[in-house]
């Protein structure tokens, strides 16, 4: 029953990947930028949620939902003040920038508070569920609830609501979608407001289940998420969460069969190879370069 | 002027940079700490200008710069206290190396564009970085003892043969070739410009320098470790370039010196150091998104008077 035990790791991990990567994949969908910065939005929902159970006592759901909140917020400030201007900019300078924004984030941070890492307080007993032999515990049936919740919240968003339509037609063909009379400008900061608030949920359910949070966690997170986004094809929501969750159980293969100090090159020789065989990723279809 | 007089007019100036240095050297004009920083400063300025290569000129968009600085540390470091070899055979095996690397990765990457490109070059540089603390015979996570080898001759001569071959390659027809890749590429396949090969090879002969600059690195300091080429010492690189002007080799230079100056004053305050960075970097590419230098170089500005200037 090891293999199981493992893969409901994996899955938990998964989950978490899969959460940041449904923000990277959102914006890159829409402005076509890989938002260095999300993972840094992730690090501080860690520490928003972290500051919220340890210093104001609220509970894990108060908690969660302020950090959401306060990152949307984040989110689009970010997006106001360092990437509209860029909007007709070349590649290479918004990538630029999202890298600086994204350092100044971890500095900032560092700057007020140390690098020193932080114990995340426990929120529930730690309790293990014995099913079929297979020892399940209460905070991975915490992370898989909360990410399953967040992205059928999602789904319905993108696919029922009126903002999600918008933020389809904009990813779509924004110039056409400013002649149908959607205010571009909005749709944008939604998408952005939403991708961070679910990377803000991921970091609260990230220090619950990893209990040690610090100013540079978001880095590595952050990259892979935006693996898992390119896993799935980059874009693509279902695509995004298939991609983290694919990424988590590899990830926790390589730990399990001992190379746990690889783990980290796992995730980028998937990206590699994923980009040299197939560059839509898993539910891309391939489309002609135009030229 | 006739282009060889101008040729041996900087060549001239070079000498007696080095020789005035050489003499402060070794009167003790410079102490100890500031011939630290020149080296550091030599170091940036080869990293700068082999990154300016495949950014500035072949617009080839890779921020894992720093693992072909690894290799040529590690490669070099491995020649001169495992093997015992002379230091000026382990820097260019340390290049060399670091060439065959840039080969080997860019072959299958440089098929990818922008945003892809950049983001498997980081996970390339990953990769090397995590087999190095992989690997024991280099020490692992605990690092490498190494003697202190690099001087200020040593990392000026780099300097030197690195910007002369860089300088040179841009202004001949094969720099040309890539300076039309960078500005359209699908246009200058179309004109019959190989274009992979040109990214290759811009790749290669920047990694190769990048190896250069890493064998002087690991014989500056007594300990090798490979959690110094992380992805910040990657974006540090990315920076000198992006600052100085993308297309501008006396702009990265510039921007390698003012930089490592800056951060050897706030060597104490590393927090500060990185904050102002990013701000520097968020505004520059705000207002300034080709760098403050833009695609200009020293010598453009120089001779703003005559109408036209010297071709070249």
């Amino acid at each position: 029953m090891e293999w199981i035990q493992q893969l409901v790791n994996g899955i938990s991990l998964g989950s978490i990947y899969a959460l940041i990567a449904l923000g990277y994949t959102m914006v890159y969908g829409i402005i076509k930028l890989i938002n260095f910065a999300h993972g840094d939005v992730f690090m501080l929902g860690a520490f928003i949620g972290f500051y919220a159970i340890a210093r104001w006592e609220m509970n894990f759901f108060l908690a969660l939902i302020m950090a959401m909140m306060l990152c949307a917020v984040i989110g689009v400030i970010i997006e106001r003040v360092a990437y509209k201007r860029l909007r007709s900019a070349t590649r290479i300078a918004a990538l630029i920038t999202a890298i600086g924004v994204s350092l100044l984030i971890e500095y900032t941070v560092i700057f007020f508070r140390g690098s020193s890492p932080e114990a995340y307080p426990t929120v529930f007993a730690a309790k293990n569920f014995d099913i079929f032999g297979v020892q399940i515990s209460t905070q991975s049936i915490l992370i898989l609830s909360v990410s399953i919740v967040l992205m059928v919240l999602l789904q319905f968003i993108v696919h029922q609501t009126k903002i999600g339509k918008a933020m389809r037609a904009v990813s779509h063909d924004a110039d056409a979608a400013k002649l149908m009379g959607i205010n571009v400008d909005n749709t944008i900061s939604a998408t952005f407001a939403i991708g961070s608030a679910l990377a803000g949920a991921a970091g609260v359910i990230f220090g619950v289940y990893y209990t040690r949070i610090d100013p540079l966690m978001g880095v590595l997170p952050g990259l892979k998420a935006f693996v898992a986004a390119v896993l799935g094809g980059i874009g693509i929501i279902p695509g995004a969460m298939t991609g983290g969750l694919v990424l988590g159980v590899v990830e926790t293969i390589v730990s399990a069969l001992g190379y746990s100090l690889w783990r980290d090159a796992a995730a980028f020789v998937i990206l590699i190879l994923i980009l040299i065989l197939r560059p839509a990723g898993i539910f891309g279809k391939n489309t002609r370069e135009k030229v | 002027m006739k282009k060889s007089k101008v040729f041996w007019g900087y060549a001239i100036l070079a000498l007696l940079i080095y020789a005035v240095v050489q003499v402060m050297i070794s009167t003790g004009a410079i102490n100890f700490y500031y011939q630290n920083m020149l080296i550091t400063m030599c170091i940036n300025i080869m990293l700068a200008v082999s990154l300016h290569i495949v950014i500035g000129i072949t617009g080839q968009f890779s921020i894992g710069h720093a693992g072909f600085l690894a290799v040529g540390a590690y490669i070099s470091a491995i020649f001169t206290m495992k093997l015992g070899m002379p230091f000026p055979t382990a820097i260019l095996a340390g290049a060399v190396f670091a060439a065959l690397a840039g080969l080997l990765v860019g072959i299958p990457t440089l098929r990818l564009k922008g945003d892809y490109l950049a983001i498997a070059t980081l996970g390339f540089a990953e990769i090397i970085r995590i087999v190095f603390l992989n690997v024991d015979y280099v020490g692992g996570a605990a690092g490498m003892q190494v003697t202190h080898q690099s001087n200020w001759t040593y990392a000026f001569f780099g300097v030197l043969i690195t910007v002369l071959v860089i300088s040179n390659f841009t202004n001949s027809r094969h720099g040309r070739a890539c300076i039309s890749i960078r500005e359209d590429e699908i246009a200058s396949d179309a004109m019959g410009i190989n274009t992979t090969y040109y990214k290759v090879a811009a790749f290669a002969i920047g990694s190769f320098f990048a190896g250069l600059a890493g064998a002087i690195y690991a014989h500056n300091f007594y300990i090798l470790q490979p959690t110094a080429f992380g992805f910040l010492k990657s974006f540090d690189i990315l920076i000198f370039v992006v600052l100085g002007g993308l297309g501008s080799l006396s702009g990265s230079i510039i921007a390698a010196i003012f930089l490592t100056v800056i951060s050897t004053y706030l060597q104490g305050f590393p927090e500060t150091r990185m904050i102002i960075y990013s701000l520097v970097l968020i505004l520059v590419m705000l207002y300034r998104p080709t760098g403050l230098m833009g695609t200009k170089e020293i010598t453009d500005l120089l001779k703003f008077g005559k109408k036209g200037g010297t071709k070249a």
